[in-house]
């Protein structure tokens, strides 16, 4: 098939950007989306162009790394799925894609497709840890962990952290972001005794990065290629407002 | 936005509830009306306990919409640039086209309600009339209650979204997934209740 791609070229973070229109024939519907962009920028290269910059790692689904707002919707309509893993079946011949970085002020644009998420790591960096040295893994029954805290802590550590989140919030919050790994963290053992403090400092920086505020829109969880549930906000409020008492 | 929110929710639940005194006749709603403002007398000053409510309702509103602008602005500067697509919501939409015009709409709904059954300046009856006279003579305009049917919706439609929202932003609705119909029926209970006063004047069942 051949499509009609618009895509956000900006050579660097301090020049302004826009939209460039780019045509790419034969796509194959096997392809990943990544795949289509390699295949457009062989020939970007082949005609001596400078390539579209766009993040990527494992290709997939399980690095984070690759992300991008498809048709207005963060890693494309397909649910629960990373970039990388959307296939071109989901496209027709003949569509005209857009293709735009992630938009908030705290992910700087610093290539074409390629935001700056250390906002994120900071975010980890304030309180995302447990402090006490806890060794190898412990043996299973070592320490026992309900059920229910074990499932809320692995669906919460199942963020890959790549942003979506972000970009699909109208107000540009990471409440999703910083609500599964308070969640992850909090619900076991280990990194319970600092349940509230490390709310606190992760909720702080949040909002010191230039995150907006929650109004739980849900659009979100709705564009999470992991699927985090809205109940991760709900417990970093009430581990937030705890620290706070 | 959640506290002060269920302020004027409880307020809301208030209001519906003596505005269902309209059924009991014109003696038993202008009784009520007048006990409002001498409620606990001798004990506190007439009006005392209204004058209380009215100032805690203003700060709540006041508080209310501070916290939506603080909001909207904190909003505006985490997305310098937009996006070139018209951003397609994949949560249906709802409470990002509600939340905000809806509650501009309730505002301004609020300053009229007030001018006309409250200060009786927009009432045709004038604000010497009883409160009975006034409501009667207000919703016998049908573009009156026509606005207020709109308003009334809205405020449903938001409360929709509001009420659990409270419940997440406070931390409590971890888990819960039953507050968002408990948010849905309080809020179809408050509609219903508030547009039945003005369906009973406009097909005449009270006069």
């Amino acid at each position: 098939m051949n499509l009609t791609l618009k895509i956000w070229r900006q050579h660097s973070p301090d020049e302004p950007g826009q939209m460039v229109k780019y045509h790419v024939k034969d796509v194959s519907p096997d392809m990943s989306f990544l795949e289509m962009l390699d295949v457009l920028n062989e020939g970007l290269i082949l005609a001596g162009d400078d390539p579209v910059a766009f993040d990527h790692d494992c290709r997939e689904g399980i690095c984070g790394m690759c992300g991008m707002v498809i048709n207005g919707v963060a890693h494309g309509e397909q649910k629960a799925t990373t970039t990388c893993q959307l296939h071109m079946r989901h496209f027709k011949d003949g569509d005209v894609v857009t293709i735009e970085p992630w938009r908030a002020a705290p992910f700087p644009v610093i290539k074409d497709l390629v935001v700056d998420r250390s906002a994120f790591d900071r975010i980890i960096q304030a309180g995302g840890f447990v402090s006490v040295p806890a060794g190898a893994a412990p043996d299973a029954h070592a320490v026992p962990v309900p059920k229910g805290d074990a499932d809320d802590a692995f669906d919460a550590a199942t963020c890959i952290g790549c942003g979506a989140c972000v970009a699909a919030c109208p107000n540009g919050s990471a409440s999703l972001f910083t609500g599964a790994k308070i969640t992850h963290l909090g619900s076991l053992p280990q990194g319970r005794p600092e349940r509230a403090s490390r709310a606190k400092t992760m909720v702080e920086q949040m909002d010191l990065e230039g995150f907006g505020g929650c109004t739980n829109t849900g659009e979100c969880t709705a564009v999470c290629p992991k699927g985090i549930s809205l109940d991760v906000i709900a417990r970093m409020n009430a581990d937030f407002l705890k620290a706070s008492r | 936005m959640a506290v002060t929110g269920a302020i004027l929710v409880l307020f809301l639940v208030g209001h519906m509830v003596g505005n269902l005194k309209t059924f009991a006749g014109p003696e038993a709603f202008n009784g009520y009306a007048l006990w409002l403002r001498e409620v606990g007398y001798p004990l506190v000053p007439k009006r005392g306990l209204l004058t209380l409510v009215e100032v805690v309702l203003v700060a709540a509103v006041v508080l209310h919409i501070w916290s939506a602008v603080a909001l909207y602005r904190r909003a505006a500067a985490a997305r310098p640039v937009r996006y070139a697509t018209r951003r397609r919501s994949q949560a249906g939409g709802y409470v990002v086209h509600i939340m905000r015009w809806g509650g501009v709409t309730i505002a301004l709904f609020v300053v009229y309600h007030l001018l006309d059954l409250t200060f009786g300046v927009a009432n045709p009856a004038g604000g010497a009339a009883t409160p009975y006279t006034r409501m009667i003579e207000g919703f016998s305009r049908w573009y009156v209650t026509l606005f207020y049917a709109v308003a009334v919706i809205m405020v449903g439609l938001h409360l929709r979204h509001g009420l659990w929202s409270a419940f997440q932003t406070l931390g409590l609705a971890r888990g819960r997934q039953g507050l968002r119909v408990f948010a849905a029926l309080l809020s179809a209970v408050l509609v219903l209740g508030f547009l039945s006063v003005p369906f009973a004047i406009m097909i005449g069942v009270v006069k």
